[in-house]
């Protein structure tokens, strides 16, 4: 069995400068306000915990207490500045290798866990919080549409174990009926299948692909220049009267995207 | 995949479109629009290759008489066998005398 | 169930999804967009040697729900296992954006969507996991001004993406023949190993993920007959309710102290889960 990636905890320590997590939340979770640029911004990422109660959630996958936790924390902070004029930034540290696997996790409704994150981070967004995914790691399927799929701004870091897939290699191939090999091939030729960060950075979904030194146990100066981002980032949601993900859709890999838009406007009324 | 083409002299222009089937194993879609001229002008894409001659003598049979309105026909095919395609493609030409 | 019942009974289960969005819709009121004739066909399968549908497995249909203006959005299982790609996800997501447009300028607009799907489709990998973020930003959007209401009859149900997309929906009706779940039975088991769950086991897949099991948990919010003018008829009822105080995705507290308590250790048994969730739910 592999170790579990660190990097969402290195990552989201790193941001937080030494802050505590809030205290009430699983293990399996970190979550602090800590300062970014002028703002307090809410940190969140999952990370894991080898005594986690549900074991398919162990190492550092998003499941059942991880999403209704997420839940919890995206809107505790939406509950907080209800009344603030400026709403505070809302970072996703994301380095989870998938959703939970599992019987109990089916079970429990795994699916409506996901939903309640995926939920909480969108209401942020339309509710006026900078949302900002920073991709240290892994972002995989079900996972990533639970913590950071629904920000306003996606940033990656340039490294070879970035990754945002559907599916693991492995399983990708047995559900298409391919080999690995047929699979790295076609990947090859069509960007959506392939697992590199530089494939996904084609598509127009990523606002930065940053370069960093050693992501894996990043130096002062990394975290600085990750720092200087997330304030740009802040800085670009709030200057943007959008709140929702349009910016996302205007890739030359997406014209099929855009061309579905275009024709359901003119067809709508 | 492959994909296979065929003309057929027909009857007068179809008025209206139809659609019958949908793309799932061992089924089809086939959609019809109208043709300018005289002819059943047809374009096969299959998931089955090599099945020309197949397909050849099931629109021979099909189309021998120029009966049928003139349509523009599309069929794309999962794998269904001459009896579900001859279903599909009366279904979509029944639909099409429904519309008037 | 009375034979002259069964006899009227119209299975919506074995409808495609032009028929589904018909039967769904007020009569006379169905007007299809971007339809099969247009051929916006998915531009990833060719590529890779698979035959495209003509309206890549989707149908939007605008229409009337009591007279008031609506979108159906049907996928259609038969085809690709009803998976998301780049097209399909997006005539979904567009909808809803221009539903949620509508009602910022005043127009009621409500939509209904009928899952019946295995999620991302994977040969469009990364677009249509992009494109089912943006159809759950869109109904999270929409649901703020009007019902957003779900469908899972069967026979594929609701996995991936989609069933968190389904978990998002204001209402949420299925009927026996539904399955909702994140994940598969079969990747379940290539993922976790045949002990954590046999994938043949058809008792306890329906009994754990089954239509009845999720609306009794209180995961469904309508446990309907699987009968076309009974299903129109609980939507309808769904949406003269308006929008729910509360949707179940944004109950946390409700769920999350159960959760807790739960041994997630030990294989739960479906009444443990009914047992665990009612109570809070209920309240």
């Amino acid at each position: 069995m592999n170790t579990s990636s660190q990097r969402g905890l290195v990552w989201w320590q790193a941001l937080t400068g030494g802050t505590e997590p809030l205290a009430g939340y699983a293990a399996s979770l970190r979550v602090a306000d800590a300062k970014l640029g002028d703002d307090m911004a809410r940190y969140i990422a999952v990370v894991p915990d080898p005594h986690n109660p549900f074991p398919r959630a162990r190492r550092g996958e998003t499941g059942l207490i991880e999403g209704w936790s997420l839940a919890r924390a995206v809107r505790d902070a939406i509950e907080a500045d209800r009344d603030r004029d400026l709403r505070r930034p809302i970072v996703a540290v994301v380095d989870t290798p998938s959703q939970a696997y599992g019987r109990n996790e089916e079970a429990y409704g795994i699916h409506q866990a996901l939903a309640a994150a995926a939920d909480a981070y969108a209401t942020a967004r339309l509710d006026g919080h900078p949302v900002i995914t920073l991709l240290a790691g892994k972002a995989m399927s079900g996972a990533f549409l639970a913590h950071g799929y629904q920000a306003n701004r996606l940033i990656a870091f340039d490294d070879p174990q970035v990754m945002v897939h559907a599916m693991g290699r492995d399983a990708a191939a047995r559900i298409t009926l391919r080999s690995v090999d047929e699979l790295d091939a076609l990947a090859a030729d069509i960007p959506p299948m392939a697992y590199d960060i530089h494939s996904y950075a084609s598509l127009g979904l990523l606002w930065r692909l940053l370069a960093v030194d050693n992501p894996a146990a990043p130096g002062a100066d990394a975290i600085a220049k990750v720092a200087n981002v997330l304030r740009e980032a802040v800085a670009d949601i709030r200057g943007d009267a959008s709140r929702g993900l349009e910016s996302r859709l205007h890739g030359p890999l997406r014209k099929a995207s855009a061309d579905v838009r275009a024709r359901l406007r003119a067809q709508w009324r | 995949m492959q994909t296979l083409a065929f003309t057929f002299p027909a009857a007068a222009p179809a008025h209206g479109r139809a659609l019958a089937g949908v793309v799932a194993s061992g089924d089809l879609e086939v959609l019809l629009e109208p043709a300018a001229d005289r002819h059943i002008s047809i374009e096969v894409t299959t998931s089955v290759e090599g099945m020309e001659r197949t397909w050849a003598a099931l629109f021979a049979r099909l189309f021998a008489e120029p009966t049928r309105p003139a349509v523009r026909l599309q069929i794309n095919d999962s794998g269904a066998t001459p009896g579900v395609v001859s279903l599909r493609i009366a279904q979509a030409f029944d639909a099409l005398a429904q519309e008037h | 169930m009375d034979a002259q019942r069964l006899l009227a009974r119209r299975s919506f289960t074995e409808l495609h999804a032009r028929a589904r969005a018909q039967a769904l819709l007020d009569p006379g009121s169905f007007r299809e967009l971007i339809d099969p004739f247009e051929r916006l066909a998915s531009p990833w399968l060719p590529r890779q040697g698979i035959v495209t549908q003509a309206d890549d497995g989707l149908v939007v249909a605008r229409g009337l729900l009591d007279g008031n203006p609506a979108v159906v959005l049907a996928i259609e299982g038969a085809f690709q296992g009803g998976s998301m790609g780049e097209v399909s996800a997006a005539k979904i997501a567009g909808s809803l954006e221009l539903a949620a447009e509508d009602n910022r300028q005043g127009i009621p607009t409500r939509a209904a969507i009928v899952f019946e799907t295995g999620g991302v489709r994977l040969q469009e990998a990364n677009l249509g996991l992009a494109g089912i973020a943006e159809i759950q930003a869109a109904i999270v959007d929409l649901r703020r001004y009007q019902p957003v209401a779900g469908i899972v009859a069967g026979p594929v149900g609701c996995y991936g993406g989609m069933s968190i997309a389904a978990g998002l929906c204001s209402y949420l009706l299925v009927t026996r023949e539904a399955r909702l779940g994140l994940n598969g039975p079969a990747v379940i088991e290539q993922e976790a190993g045949i002990a954590e769950f046999d994938s043949r086991d058809r008792a306890t897949i329906w009994g754990l993920s089954g239509g009845e099991q999720r609306y009794r948990s209180g995961l469904a919010d309508r446990y309907v007959e699987d009968d076309a003018a009974q299903i129109r008829q609980a939507l309808l009822v769904c949406m003269r309710a308006g929008r729910p105080g509360r949707c179940r995705s944004e109950r946390h507290d409700a769920f999350l102290p159960p959760l807790s308590q739960a041994d997630g250790a030990r294989p739960a048994e479906p009444a443990e889960v009914i047992a665990a969730f009612g109570e809070e739910l209920r309240a």
